[in-house]
């Protein structure tokens, strides 16, 4: 009887069909990828994307040149050169992340003593050569003058879980 | 003819007759291209949906113009030829898979005498044409001078010889039953009267049997999955063109979907009554014959590429099993069915 079953099954296609009614019902189904470039899925506030330097309110920069991040860094990604500046302060000169090496572990952003430097929400920052990938301080501060708003906000959702 | 009254009248009837042809082979192509393009973004879209994705959706509308943009992008991408490759074969295989693609579409009968050739052994011409379509394939794995393209064109070789046997025999049931090697005259053979005209349909005859056996040989015959063991990824990358790029990949591209529009017009014009309504009464026997052609060769084109989405690729021995122990024994089988039935039944033991 199980020979005659399985030769019926194969003769009259019926694996074929169940699964013809099977991929049609997935064919009307909803979708279940999202419409990406006009819609996006939801991210966490640890998300840890694009790097930022980040400002006080009153514009000074946050970044003390104390290069614990350069130090844990395991990439070894982060560059700084650092000296005091005119008002006796001590900045960075040089702050430079090679996103081509960096891991995004996010150490840099937890041995931050000032939260000065983070990683942002935005992950969609390609470029069409390598070089644009070698961020400077320039970019690094005007990343962070542009999604000041988004990381206050994730911080302040994270806190409490610190 | 169309346009020959015409042009006559200013030059000698036979240059008017070749002009004329010209002028409706060069539109026929261009609408075939434009379906094709088409098709092939149904193609996407159908795996797509079967897999719930949404796929390409971002050029124009629904993204019907991906093809287009995808048309663009190969024809301006550089043509790398292999340095061991044999340069002359290497660019000849595409184009011969292209025009052996292209050439086959001269017997498809859009209408009733809508049909470039109306030969009387259109079927023996299609046969000569789609075996055609293997030399192409073994030039463009022998002259890349690649392994893999060169063992995929074996295997591609040996499934096409494979399955055309099948083939061939479902060709010769359809024809007895039919009486004429013409495709018009084998649609003609399924035309009806009236609201039952679809019975006429030799789908609905004593051929039923062979439609399975004829389409899965014709996806086995056109490479495509389940039977895609020729392009196997995980083995052979992707078959007997690796080596391609740019225009001669894209002949290949448009040789595969033309032939499985070939394919799904054959499955139509054999089975499916071709150009013939399925009703026979007013609006629906008003519509153009080249509509409904066209309306069936979408319908299998779909049965085509769901069958891509759903079942696993077959190993190579099971294509082979299948191929000569299953479907060759079955049409055999069929041909002495179907000749007994046309001499026994229809005319009665004459």
């Amino acid at each position: 009887m199980a020979f005659l079953d399985r030769t019926a099954r194969s003769i009259f296609f019926w694996e074929f069909l169940k699964s013809f009614s099977l991929s049609m019902r997935y064919f009307f189904g909803k979708k279940a990828t999202l419409n990406y470039p006009f819609e996006k899925g939801p991210l966490s506030p640890r998300f840890r994307g694009e790097h930022a330097l980040r400002r006080y309110p009153n514009g000074e920069e946050r970044c003390i040149a104390c290069k614990l991040c350069e130090a844990i860094c395991p990439a070894q990604a982060i560059t700084i050169e650092a000296e005091p500046r005119d008002d006796g302060s001590r900045r960075t000169t040089r702050y430079d992340i090679d996103m081509v090496k960096c891991i995004y572990c996010g150490f840099c952003q937890e041995a931050c003593p000032v939260d000065a430097i983070v990683e942002g929400p935005n992950f969609e920052y390609s470029t069409e050569t390598r070089e644009e990938l070698y961020y400077n301080k320039d970019k690094l501060l005007a990343n962070g003058d542009r999604w000041e708003r988004e990381i206050a906000k994730n911080l302040e959702l994270d806190a409490p879980y610190r | 003819m169309f346009f020959v009254d015409a042009f006559a009248k200013h030059m000698p009837y036979a240059w008017a007759w070749v002009l004329s042809q010209v002028i409706l082979i060069v539109v026929f192509l261009v609408c075939l291209l434009v379906m094709v393009a088409f098709i092939l973004l149904y193609d996407r879209k159908i795996f797509a949906a079967v897999q719930m994705r949404r796929g390409p959706n971002v050029v124009g509308i629904f993204g019907l113009l991906q093809s287009f943009a995808d048309l663009g992008k190969y024809l301006i991408k550089e043509v790398i030829i292999p340095a061991g490759a044999n340069k002359v074969v290497f660019l000849l295989a595409p184009l011969v898979s292209a025009t052996l693609a292209f050439a086959a579409w001269v017997v498809i009968p859009l209408d009733n005498h809508w049909v470039f050739a109306d030969i009387n052994v259109g079927i023996l011409y299609l046969f000569a044409v789609s075996s055609l379509g293997v030399y192409g394939i073994i030039m463009a794995g022998w002259a890349s001078n690649s392994k893999y393209a060169f063992l995929s064109a074996c295997r591609a070789a040996a499934q096409m010889v494979s399955y055309e046997v099948s083939i061939g025999f479902v060709l010769v049931t359809v024809l007895l039953f039919a009486g004429s090697l013409n495709l018009s005259d084998i649609v003609r053979a399924q035309q009806g009267v009236g609201a039952f005209s679809i019975l006429h349909w030799n789908v609905f005859s004593i051929l039923f049997p062979m439609l399975p056996i004829f389409f899965v040989s014709a996806i086995a015959e056109t490479n495509r999955p389940p039977f895609d063991l020729v392009e196997a990824e995980s083995e052979l990358v992707a078959g007997y063109f690796v080596e391609y790029s740019s225009t001669p990949f894209l002949l290949f591209y448009l040789a595969e979907f033309l032939n499985i529009c070939l394919m799904s017009a054959m499955v139509a014009i054999l089975f499916f009554g071709g150009w013939l309504s399925p009703i026979d009464i007013w609006p629906l026997n008003a519509i153009p014959g080249v509509i409904w052609l066209i309306a069936k060769i979408w319908f299998f084109f779909f049965l085509f590429a769901v069958v891509r989405a759903f079942v696993p690729r077959y190993r190579y021995d099971q294509l082979m099993r299948l191929g000569w122990k299953v479907f060759l024994p079955t049409s055999l089988l069929w041909v002495l069915v179907t000749a007994a039935w046309v001499i026994f039944v229809r005319h009665g033991g004459a």
